[in-house]
């Protein structure tokens, strides 16, 4: 009495007489599978999504002995010269393979309109909804035989990526600590019943269709349950099941619910899955901003470097961009309470893999905490970076439903952090 | 003391007998139905509306060369109206209230007993919040959305006019939380700068929501095709340029409204204008309440055509001019948009005339199936009623209410609404609020259909507990016809087919050793089929 299988599932649909739940799903994988043009490398994209702003003088950005610094010291990486914020010693060590901007500028300080902003690449506009950079990818890139969502957002925050004017259906796929099943994609039921219900919902369907065939097939409903049928029976599902992996390497990630969800997110981008967010929340540190942050580098730190090896060791690194960063940064100054306060003009991000140069550092930003961070790079200008490493044309329209044309970034790739490949 | 602890425990265990007997017995006796005042739909101006509305839409057809469909069932018309009203399907206990009336009344009946009941004051003030305010968080401290949405729940049960009820958004001071409509300029103030609002967002959002008018895409540049200018844009934000927050919450000081040029960084005064009918501008308040009362002003044409077509929305799932905030500003208004905007400005902005209005037209209470003309340009002249997704709310309160015999309504038991809510917020962040865009035609998801087919709400609603319909009905119906019928009606709110009922009865009949089984498996059919995820 197991879940429904795939050989359960095609004789259901075969005695059911749910001709069309086969067909469709064929169909739609095969129309899928025409290769893009190979432009960039890389062919997925992880973002390690750091909810409530983390600060960059905690993080990526420390200047030391300075007044902003507030007594955050800084150590020493595998690059020289680089320097990260205590904590990250682990991350350090793969700094080789990894870059920082450390000059980013955003004009939103408001958590979901910056949240809106950096996994988009644009300001909340009232006339369009962008589509984040996962539902992009999904979009542009092609199926290659995967079964599951190609787009999952793993222990989803507040605001987890849309597919915005693409259509729902580009959504994240939402799962929680991997520890878990995937919710909602086993039916407990014995086959035998899981075949007459599809039986039953058959002659519903039947009796619906008499007058509006054309209407109803334009639902779309029965390729959304074909879809969902298809997932339930795919062995792809055990790519969320990081028990599979080894403890050694399960230990290295951190034994954390961000932690697996980073081991997942590579398992993932294996079977063909094209985004995946991993989000780890807390850093809106308005009171207690120190420990805070030095508590919750020890979930990132881990997980971050683990990732990166891990992905590197594997030679899944050049077709992986990783990038790690929340939606703005926190102010060079400590407030009453020892926290920091929001700050959208010079923070940091990270990026890894994808064929972007490691251990490159754009940008400063002014140890006094005053002057404007030098060669800027607009949020934009980070989304045109990432699109160029997965071979998406940056500057390429789109109809919006409106009838209005935008483009993908209205940004420029970071010329230093991607002129390896020429 | 033992025999305290005794004492105790046949307390707790009558206690619980006793809650399980009142939630296992269909303990409440019919409710009396709630009264409606029939002449409102008999009075001939009112008559005369609904007759130009109909005129309009026979016009239109025989121009598209299309046949309209023939008129829908009762009770297909009253599941529309449920859902566009309450965002549920009627329960059980309703559609048995609703038979039990006169054919000829059902209708009025149940139309007003919904305006009357808090499930609509409730569920339509969410819809309207997310006009005015969206559904964004906004700054923590200063914006309450819920406050927001309880006056205005409030303002919905005492049918307030609606002009009245966009005046004191647009032009209200004070604080957010003791003045709940100032929170429609507090959602705009930014952290960034000093939290002061944000007149360009204000004015797109006056312009799209009371005006029907996309004036923010002159924001950026001057369209080619559009007839408003960059110019238009600034002179209306300037109205919100003397908007400030300060102590005593929203006010409105001194001060001019300056613009940054994008390119050369040179700062401008920009005077407060408006793009048309400058005539109508009051002369004395605040900027705000003079742009308030040009904006609700009887001859301005705008106003009451974007209400109505946001309430037809509401009503039918699809705006009858789209984009819902996007009236064409120039070109031939859609009849019907004019006869109803015109007895809308002059009854007052009466919400609740205006819904009686449209869901008497013809247009509404056509069927959504046609053996003769199922096609696009039928669908696009509304000679079928449109088949529209319902939206995550209406689909989770749909599955609460199906799987319930009783209705669940503000004096269902506390308990069990306190749940409902709990499980519904948990359903519709999981199945996918479709945010402020409220109409789109969108197609379902793949992670929808798991969620409904082995989701932990379907699947409470369905299996083991004694508490809910499928389990109540498995009892209650004396023979197997009648239980394939309540649950149809309970889900789908229509009777089975002849073919529909033969499978479902065979299969009961066929399967007697587990027959609970297998009205919950019909269950599943109904509450997982296209039918009940769209309205129609």
């Amino acid at each position: 009495m197991g879940p429904l299988n795939r050989r359960g599932f095609l004789q259901i649909a075969g005695l059911a007489g749910v001709t069309w739940l086969t067909p469709v799903g064929h169909l739609l994988a095969r129309a899928a599978e025409v290769p893009g043009k190979e432009r960039g490398r890389a062919q997925s994209v992880i973002l390690l999504w750091l909810q409530g702003g983390p600060s960059q003088l905690e993080t990526f950005d420390p200047h030391p002995n300075t007044r902003i610094a507030a007594g955050t010291g800084a150590i020493d990486t595998a690059v020289k010269g680089v320097q990260l914020a205590p904590g990250l010693g682990m991350t350090a060590e793969e700094m080789g393979s990894i870059s920082l901007i450390r000059s980013m500028v955003s004009k939103e300080g408001d958590h979901e309109r910056g949240t809106y902003t950096m996994k988009t690449g644009f300001r909340p506009d009232p006339t369009v909804i962008h589509p984040s950079i996962g539902a992009i990818c999904c979009h542009e890139l092609a199926v290659a035989g995967t079964d599951i969502p190609r787009h999952i957002s793993i222990l989803p925050g507040q605001w987890p990526a849309k597919g915005g004017f693409f259509g729902d259906q580009y959504n994240a796929f939402r799962t929680d600590d991997p520890a878990n099943p995937v919710p909602d994609t086993v039916s407990l039921l014995p086959p035998r019943r899981d075949e007459e219900r599809l039986k039953d919902l058959d002659v519903v369907e039947g009796a619906f269709a008499r007058g509006r065939t054309r209407r109803v097939e334009a639902t779309m409903h029965r390729d959304a349950i074909a879809g969902a049928l298809k997932i339930m029976n795919s062995d792809q599902l055990k790519a969320f099941d990081v028990a599979r992996e080894p403890l050694a390497l399960r230990r290295s990630y951190g034994d954390t619910p961000f932690g697996r969800g980073c081991l997942a997110a590579r398992r993932l981008i294996e079977v063909g899955v094209r985004c995946v967010e991993v989000t780890l929340n807390g850093w809106d540190t308005h009171a207690n901003n120190h420990a805070s942050h030095a508590e919750l580098l020890k979930t990132l730190d881990p997980a971050f470097a683990a990732l990166v090896k891990d992905l590197r060791e594997r030679g899944l690194l050049e077709r992986t961009v990783v990038l790690c960063g929340g939606e703005f940064g926190r102010t060079p100054t400590v407030n009453a309470v020892g926290g920091r306060d929001h700050w959208p003009t010079g923070f940091s991000v990270a990026l890894a893999g994808g064929g972007i140069r490691g251990g490159q550092v754009i940008g400063t930003t002014d140890p006094d905490g005053k002057a404007e961070p030098t060669a800027p790079v607009t949020v934009g200008d980070l989304h045109a970076t990432v699109l160029n490493a997965v071979g998406i044309d940056h500057t390429k329209m789109n109809q919006t439903p409106i009838g209005r044309t935008v483009r993908f970034s209205d940004g420029e790739p970071v010329a230093a952090l991607l002129d390896k490949r020429d | 003391m033992s025999w305290m602890r005794n004492l105790l425990f046949i307390g707790l265990v009558g206690g619980g007998l006793l809650a399980v007997g009142y939630n296992l017995l269909p303990s409440r006796a019919n409710k009396t139905p709630t009264g409606y005042d029939g002449a409102a739909y008999r009075e001939p101006e009112f008559q005369a509306a609904v007759a130009r509305v109909n005129g309009s839409f026979h016009q239109q057809w025989t121009t598209a060369g299309v046949r309209p469909a023939t008129p829908a069932a009762d009770l297909l018309v009253a599941r529309r109206m449920a859902l566009g009203l309450t965002g549920t399907v009627p329960s059980l206990e309703e559609i048995r209230q609703f038979e039990a009336l006169p054919p000829d009344e059902r209708l009025s009946w149940w139309l007003d007993h919904l305006l009357q009941d808090r499930r609509f004051s409730d569920y339509f003030a969410e819809r309207l919040a997310r006009v005015v305010v969206g559904t964004e968080d906004g700054p923590f401290i200063f914006y309450r959305r819920r406050r927001l949405i309880s006056w205005l729940e409030e303002a919905l049960a005492r049918n307030r006019p609606y002009n009245e009820v966009v005046t004191d958004l647009i032009a209200d001071e004070g604080l957010w939380t003791d003045k709940p409509a100032t929170n429609f300029v507090s959602v705009t103030c930014q952290p960034d700068k000093g939290n002061q609002p944000d007149p360009v967002r204000l004015a797109g959002r006056v312009t799209r929501a009371f005006l029907g008018l996309r004036l923010d895409c002159a924001q950026c540049h001057n369209h080619p095709f559009a007839e408003w200018t960059k110019g238009d844009f600034e002179g209306f934000s300037a109205y919100f340029g003397q908007t400030h927050l300060g102590f005593k919450g929203i006010y409105d000081g001194p001060g001019e409204y300056e613009v940054e040029d994008r390119k050369t960084q040179v700062k401008k005064t920009v005077v407060p204008r408006v793009p048309f009918n400058p005539e109508l501008m009051p002369d004395h308040g605040s900027r705000r309440q003079r742009l308030a009362g040009w904006v609700t002003h009887p001859k301005n044409p705008y106003f009451a055509r974007a209400s109505v077509n946001r309430v037809w929305a509401l009503l039918f799932g699809r705006p009858l001019v789209e984009p819902v905030d996007n009236l064409q500003s120039d070109g031939p208004v859609h009849p019907a948009l004019q006869v109803l905007a015109e007895d809308f400005t002059e009854h007052g902005y009466d919400l609740r005339r205006l819904i009686r209005l449209i869901a008497s037209t013809e247009a509404f209470r056509l069927d959504s199936t046609s053996a003769r003309d199922d096609t696009e340009a039928a669908d696009q002249a509304w000679a079928l009623f449109p088949l529209t997704r319902l939206r995550p709310d209406q689909v989770s309160g749909s599955v609460l209410q199906a799987a319930s015999v009783a209705t669940i309504d503000a004096e269902a038991h506390f308990v069990g609404r306190f749940f409902r809510m709990q499980e519904q917020t948990e359903f519709v962040r999981r199945y996918g609020d479709s945010g402020e865009d409220d109409f789109d035609s969108r197609a379902g998801t793949i992670p929808q259909r798991l969620l409904m087919m082995n989701g932990k709400l379907v699947g409470e609603r369905l299996t083991g507990s004694p508490f809910t319909a499928p389990t109540h009905i498995a009892w209650m119906a004396p023979d197997d016809p009648h239980a394939v019928e309540a649950a149809y009606l309970a889900v789908l709110t229509r009777r089975p087919t002849a073919a529909e009922a033969t499978h479902f009865e065979t299969s009961l009949a066929e399967n007697n050793q587990r027959r609970a089984q297998r009205l919950d498996d019909l269950y599943w059919a109904l509450i997982n089929s296209t039918e009940f995820s769209w309205d129609h």
